[in-house]
């Protein structure tokens, strides 16, 4: 970033992509040109998705912006500061749940918590708060088999959030659920992001290949080309919130979502 | 035939005289009584068919050399001096086996260069070290002890090597992203999830120990259950010998069980263990 140009502070992004390259050896293909100048600013409480087919580099994306990964050029800053491995400021729910089989759901949520060596009893209240949040109270000493799939994602959440991050990513965390146990989550997670107000608001980004899951959880939806990785489009979802799920038939949601469908037919890829 | 009584057994047999009975108790009446006819068919066709007791006795004759032995201070304590260097050998691989598998599984150096060793060294068949062994521990316990710990060790080394890299990308992943270090993946991850395999490793583990201490006291021993059964092969007491197979078995099964029954009360939450313990 440039020192001597300050960005307005009104619009300060708290999570800044920009001009981000990222080229890797792969076994099967040889060079592969995974993400091609990414830019992409987004503000403290928003709520972004990323969508694109597969192969278009948004999970890998949003494993860079969680520190996971290096080896790319460009900048990826949160709160001004470069991100180079793990952050307590964010939080991440992967695709799978990954919940440990030999710990109770709420040590698994307190996992993060135990990790950063921090002390549990200050925490064990936020985490049976955000239990009860998400639908899971009662079920603290479960062990993560005794759960639905719908749950043990939602106990996925709950870890990701019991360190209070600022911004939460999310790699398709529904998509391996059953369409009607999505569709709840997703009213929930609209819920659960709504529920804390002003500053508080966490910033999340998304990665889904649901365009229908895109649009209505976010407040845009960034379009990805594939190989490489491109920004085809950012569009803004400017439905009403609190958003329900019958909102989706309206016309000018199916206006939106046809919008960002277009961009694959030409790609010739949908998922 | 009578299916050995699949978990399945409530369609199985709808009339059945077990039917009303829960799939264990079917089975443990069945186990009794294909016991009865196993002994009593033996005890009836050797008395019939005269066979000599010198090549198969009937178990009325191993059941009276089982109470006289039960009577004899002697193999009370063969059986203390077998069962002390059979936990002794399989302790000493147990450690000897933990070090150096979460050593190689943590060092790829030490993967790439031990690796072909141990795999080499695992198609040796180790009871044929038995005799060397005798050359350098001696015909006491020790050369036992390390017989059993020899044969104990691959099994229990290879499942907590196996265990400690089965641990999937997806959940590594997320304890980084977490924050974890190196040390705490390994512990709050890696050795976790290699319990199953190393139970597996010990379970197969101490039933080797045995094997390895009996084919080691075979080969020279002034002492222990292995020796005895030598003593009264030399006698033609093969009532005695098949009283000290029984013997063995039981020892065997006990270690095993036990084994077994920590595996269960740890890894309550292995799928493994879900799939053979239904009830």
């Amino acid at each position: 970033m440039d020192a001597l140009s300050p960005p307005p502070a009104a619009a300060a992004p708290l999570l800044r992509v920009s001009a981000l390259d990222m080229r890797y050896r792969s076994r099967r293909s040889g060079l592969l040109h995974a993400l091609d100048g990414i830019s992409l600013d987004i503000a403290p409480g928003e709520f972004v998705a990323l969508v694109g087919p597969s192969g278009c580099g948004k999970t890998t994306l949003l494993k860079l912006m969680a520190g996971l990964q290096g080896g790319f050029e460009g900048d990826i800053t949160l709160g001004g500061r470069p991100v180079t491995r793990p952050s307590a400021e964010v939080g991440v729910v992967f695709q799978e749940p990954t919940l440990l089989p030999w710990r109770t759901v709420l040590q698994n949520i307190m996992l993060p918590v135990e990790l950063a060596r921090q002390d549990p009893r200050a925490h064990t209240d936020r985490a049976m708060a955000l239990m009860k949040t998400v639908g899971l109270a009662g079920f603290e000493h479960k062990y993560p088999k005794e759960l639905s799939g719908g749950m043990r994602q939602r106990a996925g959440i709950c870890r990701a959030l019991v360190r209070d991050p600022r911004v939460l990513l999310m790699d398709e965390p529904f998509g391996a659920l059953d369409a009607m146990t999505r569709e709840f989550l997703n009213v929930e997670l609209q819920r659960i992001w709504l529920g804390d107000g002003g500053a508080a608001r966490k910033t999340i980004v998304f990665v889904t290949h649901s365009i229908p899951e895109a649009v209505f959880l976010s407040d845009r939806v960034v379009v990805m080309s594939p190989r490489p990785g491109r920004v085809a489009e950012i569009v803004p979802v400017d439905l009403p919130r609190p958003r329900k799920l019958s909102d989706m038939a309206d016309a000018h949601a199916g206006q939106l979502l046809a919008r960002i469908r277009c961009h694959f037919n030409l790609g010739g890829s949908i998922e | 035939m009578s299916d050995s009584l699949p978990p399945a057994a409530e369609g199985a047999e709808p009339g059945g005289p077990l039917s009303g009975l829960s799939p264990r108790v079917q089975q443990a009446l069945l186990v009794s009584a294909s016991l009865v006819l196993v002994v009593g068919g033996w005890e009836l066709l050797v008395r019939w068919l005269q066979v000599p007791a010198f090549i198969l006795p009937p178990p009325s004759a191993i059941a009276g050399q089982l109470l006289a032995m039960g009577g004899n201070p002697l193999f009370w304590t063969d059986l203390a001096i077998t069962l002390h260097e059979v936990l002794a050998g399989y302790t000493l691989a147990i450690v000897l086996a933990v070090v150096l598998g979460v050593a190689i599984a943590q060092l790829p150096v030490l993967e790439l260069s031990l690796m072909p060793y141990i795999v080499a060294f695992q198609t040796i068949p180790s009871v044929a070290l038995a005799p060397l062994f005798l050359q350098w521990f001696g015909y006491g316990t020790a050369s036992k002890v390390v017989m059993a710990a020899l044969i104990a060790f691959f099994p229990i080394l290879v499942n907590v090597i196996a265990g400690l890299q089965a641990s999937g990308r997806d959940e590594v992943q997320m304890l980084r992203a977490f924050g974890a270090t190196r040390t705490q993946t390994l512990l709050k991850l890696r050795v976790p999830n290699a319990l199953p395999y190393v139970f597996a490793g010990l379970e197969l583990g101490v039933v080797f120990a045995l094997v390895g201490a009996i084919v080691a006291e075979f080969v020279g021993a002034k002492a222990g259950l292995g020796n005895r059964i030598l003593q009264y092969n030399e006698q033609f007491n093969i009532a005695g010998m098949f009283a000290v197979l029984m013997v063995l078995a039981a020892s065997g099964m006990l270690m095993h069980g036990a084994v077994s029954w920590l595996r269960r009360h740890l890894l309550f939450w292995s799928e493994r263990h879900d799939r053979s313990a239904d009830s």
